[in-house]
């Protein structure tokens, strides 16, 4: 229920003119609710940045995450799947 | 990524019957000003509280719609995760809260200078809301005037 939720209140915050970015983990219900900006992980639900205590990788998810939102020609709404561009194993 | 296949089976036949709640039309507000000059705020659905706030409700009946505050020089490691499904592993975010609430990262982007600054405040919630009625007509619209008020350009939202 999550995904949903993240996605409800990003539609909210765009509403007030805020740019949101959600982290989703199951494709089918990303597409089916349609958050304005979403980036899919490949980790398990609880571990949306992937390994606990790997500042590397979880600054790999952040960091496309943050260049989604600089992303000015995107169709909403839009998801993109995260690439790993680290070295470290991730989870899932 | 996850797959639904990985769930049990009861979680599996709830979200194959469940009326999701599809965004349309599609709100959309793209940045104004390099995110270099953007406030930032983070929002998590783990239900993280600090040890004085009151945990989120497990028995309100379709989810707790409710929210809390998180000062932004809170300390990660102090903050409990009251999240009510025990359809996932809650360990990873025991062990480390800057999974499901990023906010050492966030400080390390503002001290880089890849945002501008961050938000006195971040927003947490209990995301196990399957009537979210309640959340969409009264705390989201609540937090998002909170959050515009506070000159916040750019939010993440991380579920679990």
């Amino acid at each position: 229920m999550c995904n949903q939720t993240v996605s409800l209140a990003a539609a909210a915050l765009e509403q007030r003119g805020i740019t949101t970015v959600v982290l989703q983990f199951l494709k089918d219900v990303a597409i089916k609710v349609g958050p304005p900006r979403g980036l899919l992980v490949p980790f398990p639900h609880g571990f949306a940045l992937g390994k606990p205590l790997d500042p590397a990788g979880q600054r790999d998810v952040l960091t496309q995450a943050l260049s989604l939102l600089e992303c000015q020609d995107l169709v909403p709404p839009h998801l993109s799947t995260y690439q790993n561009s680290t070295t470290t194993e991730k989870e899932g | 990524m996850a797959k639904t296949s990985e769930l049990s089976l009861s979680v599996r036949l709830f979200l194959k019957a469940y009326p999701w709640r599809k965004i349309n039309p599609t709100p959309w507000s793209p940045l104004q000003k390099p995110l270099s000059e953007c406030r930032f705020a983070l929002a998590s659905s783990a239900g993280f509280v600090l040890p004085n706030q009151e945990p989120f409700d497990d028995h309100v009946k379709g989810g707790d719609p409710s929210y809390r505050w998180i000062p932004t020089d809170s300390d990660v490691g102090s903050l409990i995760e009251t999240h009510r499904s025990q359809s996932f592993d809650h360990s990873g975010l025991e062990q480390d809260p800057n999974l499901g609430f990023p906010l050492d990262h966030f400080r390390t982007f503002e001290a880089e200078g890849r945002i501008g600054a961050l938000n006195h405040r971040h927003l947490s919630f209990m995301g196990s809301i399957t009537a979210p009625g309640r959340f969409t007509s009264r705390s989201a619209p609540e937090f998002s005037e909170a959050l515009a008020d506070d000159g916040v350009d750019a939010v993440l939202l991380v579920p679990v």
